[in-house]
């Protein structure tokens, strides 16, 4: 799960990593009185939005008055905001207006979990306000890299490394040891998967701020940080994908017209390869999950047909704790249920298989079926193709 | 001989009072495997299917003589199970559970290290669908009967696409050794690379497939064991190639995030590495069969 900017901000602020002063608005007026809460004489007005790279989409901008500032987020409210991260756009209706900071250098800290070792990294760099994947292709060896023992956390020896490493002055070390102890401390405590301060900035009085900040969290632990789960924004996620979630589906939209319905990921993702291989183009992933009864088929269905670009369906089940006939109950209650125009291809195997062949077949309902992975994607493929053109 | 589990497995059911427990312990009596009792604990010393019920592993194993622990304990407590398991003696561990948070499993897999490596416990899973050893035992929730047993072995990241291979070579004919599921987690209890190494070894497996998917370095790290180490042929299919980067497709560990972790770079990676690779998933069984051929391996009857 992502959060906003200020969101992530204040977090890193109760753990004692010093941000920017700063405050939230919801209109422009609130923005510019904001502003004038603040103090100073310049202020940045930062889209909020779940996406990198907003400065060069427009989302950000450096204001000298309370006007400024009330016109900068008069043009961003309401607009959706694109990014290269995010093609699609993002809607803002949050803007975040903070203190602009006097930087001498930008710096860049990250912990994320490390597959490979199967441990906590953390990632620095000298070279502030890039992109970290873009750096990481282009010159790897100016990326400061440490692994992190879980059982011990970051040792004063690596925080010392890392500040060392990125060219600080001996009279900031200590500043940037308790920085980068903090945020590591905020990570775990929170069962974050990736923590990025970006740019970590040295300020004029040679002082360390966070100046902008992305978390991100491990989904499956949300259960023990309510306090997290809470900073979701659906706005700013695929309107599909939260809506088949909240019926406890795994979905994720794609751009093409056969619509998918699976058990199980792995499967799923094959199924979505096969479509493609046959000439088609994949509209989602979709994962039914185990165990699923003919109302969570029925709710996967709808989840399916909501999306308009579906022009035919593929539904392909192997069931080890499913049951195909359960399955094959919910495929005919969508037909009873929804309005389903589209062809509908099903492959059913695995257990119950024979019943649930029966019942589809008893239904009389105009369900193409097919006996395997090809043939029921070379049949979604054709469907799609010929769909719409009147017989 | 079939690897991890054999008809001699003696197998625990970590969670076994839950619904999900139950009803896969009965599975697994079905299919002929020797489930010798269950942990739940405050449920010490009740009985459930005909079997006993433990507070704890330690108590399970001594009085049971359990070697194999099957793990259905909810994500929140799934982590602390497992490493009761390791500290009771368990020597292969399989968890089923999905939902454990990544930093405990890296807890646990940190804890594991205490253990001299040779007494170990071997951890699969989690979220997982078990190991099978056709005509022998199972610890999983797999449907056992799409199993024939045979000679060739799976390893694979997906429960279902694992029973889509096994279905695929049961109808050429051609079964199984043993069939292990890894998982589809960022951290998991062992890699292909662990598996691998186990089939090389035994004397009664001809060949290999790994299903493996987009996402992390373990096919990567797979890639790289088989061509310096492994004489026997192994052939890979990898899911996803039409997942869109930085999406996550249903499992926690199933997103491209960086370098390396397309479905398109691992092929590649698999195919330097001299792996014959699947050309499209519903080709997993031919391509199984052409390589036993190509071998002279007798494992597809005439």
């Amino acid at each position: 799960m992502d959060i906003h900017e200020y969101q992530a901000k204040e977090i890193l602020a109760r753990y004692g990593v010093p941000v920017p002063r700063g405050g939230l608005a919801y209109s422009p007026e609130q923005a510019s009185y904001r502003s004038t809460e603040i103090g100073g004489s310049a202020w940045v007005v930062k889209a909020q939005v779940h996406s990198g790279g907003r400065g060069e989409a427009g989302g950000v901008s450096l204001c000298r008055s309370d006007t400024e500032v009330l016109r900068a987020a008069d043009g961003l409210f309401g607009k959706r905001l694109v990014t290269r991260q995010a093609p699609g756009g993002k809607l803002v209706y949050r803007v975040y207006v903070e203190e602009a900071s006097d930087i001498t250098r930008e710096l860049y800290l990250g912990i994320v979990l490390d597959r490979a070792s199967e441990t906590i990294l953390l990632i620095a760099t000298s070279d502030g306000g890039v992109e970290i994947e873009e750096l990481a292709a282009r010159a790897p060896e100016a990326i400061v890299r440490s692994v992190v023992e879980p059982a011990v956390g970051v040792t004063d020896f690596q925080a010392r490394e890392i500040a060392f490493g990125i060219g600080l002055e001996p009279s900031q070390i200590s500043e940037a040891c308790r920085v980068i102890r903090r945020a590591y401390q905020a990570f775990v405590d929170l069962d974050a998967t990736m923590l990025e301060i970006n740019p970590l900035v040295v300020t004029g009085e040679g002082g360390l701020v966070a100046v902008d900040a992305k978390v991100s969290f491990d989904d499956n632990a949300l259960f023990r940080h309510p306090e997290v789960a809470e900073l979701r924004d659906r706005s700013q996620e695929d309107a599909r994908e939260a809506h088949a979630e909240d019926r406890g589906l795994a979905y994720v939209g794609l751009d093409g017209d056969i619509g998918c319905m699976i058990n199980g990921a792995g499967l799923a993702m094959a199924t979505m390869d096969m479509i493609k291989l046959a000439g088609g183009e994949p509209a989602n992933f979709l994962d039914i999950g185990g165990g699923a009864s003919p109302e969570r088929v029925l709710k996967a269905f709808r989840a399916v047909l909501h999306d308009e670009n579906v022009r035919a369906m593929l539904v392909n089940i192997f069931a080890g704790i499913n049951r195909c006939d359960w399955v094959a109950e919910g495929i005919v209650a969508a037909y009873r249920n929804l309005s389903v125009s589209i062809p509908v291809v099903v492959r059913l195997a695995g257990t119950h298989v024979d019943e649930g062949r029966r019942i589809l077949a008893d239904s009389g309902l105009p369900i193409r079926s097919a006996d395997s992975l090809a043939e029921a994607a070379h049949l979604a493929v054709d469907a799609a193709r010929g769909a719409g053109v009147p017989t | 001989m079939a690897i991890l589990i054999t008809e001699n497995s003696r197998v625990l059911v970590q969670g076994l009072t839950g619904r999900i427990g139950r009803f896969h312990a009965q599975e697994m009596i079905d299919y002929g495997t020797t489930v010798v009792g269950g942990v739940t604990p405050g449920r010490g010393g009740t009985r459930l299917l005909g079997l006993p019920v433990f507070d704890t592993v330690k108590e399970a194993v001594a009085r049971t003589a359990a070697d194999v622990s099957i793990v259905f304990v909810p994500p929140p407590f799934a982590a602390d199970a497992i490493m009761e398991a390791a500290d009771a003696g368990i020597g292969y561990c399989v968890c089923i559970t999905d939902g454990i948070p990544t930093l405990d499993m890296m807890r646990v897999k940190r804890y594991m290290r205490r253990y001299r490596a040779e007494s170990r416990m071997v951890l699969t899973g989690p979220n997982c669908a078990g190991t099978i050893s056709p005509g022998m035992a199972m610890a999983g929730i797999m449907p056992g009967h799409i199993y024939t047993p045979g000679r060739v072995g799976i390893i694979g990241r997906s429960g279902t696409l694992g029973y889509e291979a096994a279905a695929q070579l049961g109808a050429l004919g051609i079964g199984v050794s043993t069939s292990v599921g890894i998982g589809g987690d960022p951290i998991n209890g062992s890699s292909f690379r662990d598996h691998l190494m186990r089939f090389e070894e035994d004397p009664d497996t001809d060949a290999v497939i790994m299903i493996g998917e987009i996402g992390g370095p373990q096919e990567a790290d797979a890639a790289t064991y088989v061509r310096q180490r492994m004489t026997k042929p192994v052939v890979a299919y990898v899911a996803g190639l039409s997942a869109p980067p930085g999406r996550r497709m249903g499992h926690a560990g199933a997103i491209v995030s960086a370098v390396g972790e397309s479905a398109q770079e691992k092929v590649e990676l698999l195919q330097r590495a001299g792996i014959t690779t699947v050309p499209d998933p519903a080709s997993m069984g031919e391509t199984v069969a052409a390589v036993l051929r190509k071998r002279g391996a007798p494992a597809v009857p005439a």
